[in-house]
């Protein structure tokens, strides 16, 4: 699915990614872990095609085409879906216009026919119900005075609409209570699926918790220091970055 | 990595795409301005003698004004002798009696514009009193809105055949010494519509007009006096393009709104003249009056603009809040991309007591796109319990273009209550990547978030309109980040 070799990436002149490689197959989920500002979140930025971010190096392919040389919204219609750490709020504009307006760009690009508004509403209030969504949020503009834990929910319910082939989300736990954290994980536990693979970006390990990953990996200093199974997580929780990354000699 | 911006940048190239020119013959006055010009305007439209008097009035007055040069707009210097002051197309000779009468051309030159008149008309139910230069050569649904009592015709024909009325309210919200270009105006103009809804009377459909600039080197002089009787109720729409060219071509329009007791109007406008080139080359000068009076009681006026034309837009449609409770309300999307100037915004004079005004303005600015609000809240002694709230909201796209708020608040009465708020915000990238992220190519989500930002606007547009509004800012902002 998804094959980053040597990734090297710069912001500003300043090297960020130095040198990362990670292979994802269909069906598995990958955790990326590390300490603040070891890259993660460029990473995810670099892989969904967001600008600013001076790609010097190394190549990322996915499904056999070059990644990076795609628009954004090739991508998107490709089926890599960018859950946001902060989601963007859009005056004027309907969550509910946004999200047809996605989906339909979406089916149109793979051929399929459009939905209209009555088929679209139905798989949204089916959606919105799973996720525990009020129906005022239908009449709302993007994200707009949402709280945190909402914006997040507005998240993951743009995902099971869009059922993207590969998801990376962003700290999608950041700023969530308990509860909020629980609707969340069971909204990507849903999407789990032999064809489907996820990254999620993460600083703490309290997210994988719920959502059980196939893979760890420790990114710090631009590149991946550590890979390991479920319990590299949990090793982190007990030790700290620090000790991780200094026993990976990075 | 794919960037945006090279993309925006192509679509912001798109050439305007209402740039033709029909190739009709123009009965033209050789270009000058004199008082035997305006005899000879007055005499070719067969006017009343009071009317040519008026215009010479006006004539006289103009030449001991001079051009206002407080707006922040920059040109160079219009020599108003070079300018012809009168342009009909040859055909008005036999006028038209139907559609089937009109020259085949002229109707080409709706059909590029996708407004096909009996279309429209038949379609829509709209009223269409078609300005072709200036003079009309057609005029639809008369029977209907005569049944109901409206008058709606040219001006020329409401000179004809309603002089009293042409004579009690001509002037009488925009004097004719008012200020520079409406002093002009009704000294040399040539055409325009008139309206009069009798006393209780709902119109019974929105009332239209299509302005368009034709002939070369013509300058642009239109009059529109709308008045609503008492308890009546009209809709106007105005919507306008005009042909591509390379000289500078001066719009001078006047409009005159009055309403009477418990009556209301709401006027609507869809205005996209040829902004000029991208390095600012042509391009019409859009120097416009528009005053509405509340004169009666509880009446109402709605001034609703989409400004995406014009290489420069000097235009302040205004209210004189003169009746007891009445209300004024003003709702304007501009647009100015390239190198676009628009020094536009309105005046709301609150005269009588309760009465209450809303503005709500949101302007977007692109490339080297320069943009001023104007505003004017007064309330004189007399306005007790007078309210106004004003909105005025900027979007900047790209780093070259301005916005400038400059809002004027008089109050003379104590319990007035005036609120002013203002933004000024940058089209996000953030927004943007968002929405293509979710597979939104850029230029639609720009048009996402742009039609999100005129939402309040665009919501007290006549639904016909809005649909048209926009499309019209989609074209006029392709590209516009960058």
């Amino acid at each position: 699915m998804l094959q980053i070799d040597d990734l090297q990436v710069s912001v500003e002149d300043r090297p960020i990614l130095k040198g990362l490689s990670l292979k994802v197959n269909a069906g598995e989920i990958h955790a990326i872990m590390g300490p603040n500002g070891s890259g993660k979140s460029t990473l995810a930025a670099v892989l969904a095609g967001r600008e600013g971010y001076v790609h010097t190096g190394g190549a990322v392919h996915y499904r056999g085409q070059d990644l990076l040389a795609l628009a954004p919204e090739a991508r998107a219609r490709e089926g890599v879906f960018l859950g946001f750490q902060y989601p963007v709020e859009i005056p004027g504009v309907n969550n509910v216009y946004l999200l047809k307006a996605s989906l339909n760009a979406q089916r149109r690009h793979r051929g399929e026919p459009e939905l209209d508004a009555f088929e679209f509403l139905r798989l949204v209030r089916e959606q919105m119900t799973f996720m525990g969504i009020p129906e005022e949020f239908l009449r709302r503009s993007v994200n707009e005075g949402f709280s945190g834990g909402e914006k997040k929910r507005n998240e993951i319910l743009q995902m099971l609409i869009l059922q993207p082939r590969l998801a990376i989300l962003d700290e999608i736990d950041s700023g969530l209570d308990i509860d909020a954290l629980k609707v969340v994980s069971r909204g990507i536990e849903a999407l789990r699926s032999p064809d489907r693979a996820m990254i999620l970006v993460t600083h703490y390990q309290r997210l994988l918790d719920y959502v059980t990953p196939d893979f760890v990996h420790v990114l710090a200093g631009g590149r991946i220091v550590r890979s390991g199974g479920k319990e590299l997580a949990r090793e982190l929780e007990a030790e700290g970055y620090g000790a991780v990354v200094a026993g990976a000699g990075a | 990595m794919a960037s945006s911006k090279d993309d925006l940048e192509r679509l912001l190239k798109r050439e305007y795409v209402a740039g033709f020119i029909t190739d009709i013959e123009a009965d033209t006055v050789p270009p000058g301005l004199d008082e035997s010009v305006i005899r000879l305007i007055s005499a070719k439209k067969e006017e009343p003698a009071f009317l040519l008097e008026w215009r010479l009035a006006a004539y006289r007055h103009w030449l001991t004004l001079r051009e206002p040069r407080w707006a922040k707009v920059a040109y160079p210097p219009i020599d108003y002798q070079a300018i012809s002051y009168y342009s009909a197309p040859k055909s008005r000779a036999d006028a038209p009696q139907s559609l089937d009468e009109v020259d085949p051309k002229l109707l080409e030159t709706y059909e590029k514009l996708g407004i096909p008149l009996h279309e429209r008309a038949r379609l829509a139910g709209v009223a269409v009193d078609a300005v072709f230069d200036s003079v009309s050569v057609a005029t639809t649904f008369k029977e209907k809105l005569r049944e109901a009592g409206v008058i709606f015709c040219s001006f020329s024909e409401a000179v004809r055949e309603h002089p009293e009325l042409v004579r009690q309210y001509l002037g009488s919200v925009v004097p004719h010494t008012d200020n520079f270009y409406a002093a002009l105006n009704a000294a040399v103009f040539t055409d325009g519509s008139f309206v009069y809804v009798p006393p209780g009377v709902r119109c019974p459909m929105e009332l239209s007009t299509y302005f368009r600039i034709n002939a070369a080197n013509t300058g642009q002089f239109e009059r529109t006096l709308i008045i609503a009787d008492a308890g009546s109720h009209v809709s106007y729409l105005e919507g306008c393009t005009a042909p591509m060219r390379d000289e500078n071509q001066l719009h001078a329009a006047v409009v005159e709104l009055v309403a009477l007791e418990d009556a209301t109007i709401k006027y609507s406008t869809v205005q996209n003249w040829y902004p000029g080139d991208e390095q600012g080359r042509g391009g019409i000068y859009n120097f416009v009056t528009k005053r509405g009076d509340c004169r009666g009681d509880r009446s109402k006026i709605t001034w609703t603009q989409v400004e995406t034309g014009s290489a420069i837009t000097w235009k302040y449609p205004s209210c004189i809040l003169r009746g007891a409770g009445s209300v004024g309300e003003f709702y304007s999307v501009a647009t100015t991309n390239n190198h676009q100037q628009a020094d536009t915004g309105t005046k709301m004079i609150h005269i009588g007591p309760n009465t209450r005004s809303t503005i709500v303005s949101k302007g977007i600015s692109a490339r080297h796109g320069q943009q001023t609000y104007r505003g004017l809240v007064k309330v004189l002694p007399s306005a007790d319990g007078a309210r106004n709230h004003t909105q005025c909201d900027s979007l900047l796209m790209g780093d070259r273009c301005g916005a400038h708020t400059v809002p004027y608040i008089e109050v003379k009465n104590p319990s007035a209550q005036v609120e002013h708020e203002a933004t000024t915000s940058r089209i996000g990238e953030d927004q943007l990547f968002y929405c293509r992220q979710r597979g939104i190519s850029a230029e639609d989500a720009v048009n996402m978030i742009v039609n999100g930002f005129c939402k309040d606007v665009f919501q007290v547009l006549p639904m016909e309109f809005a649909v048209e509004a926009q499309k019209l800012l989609s074209v006029s902002l392709e590209g516009a980040v960058g």
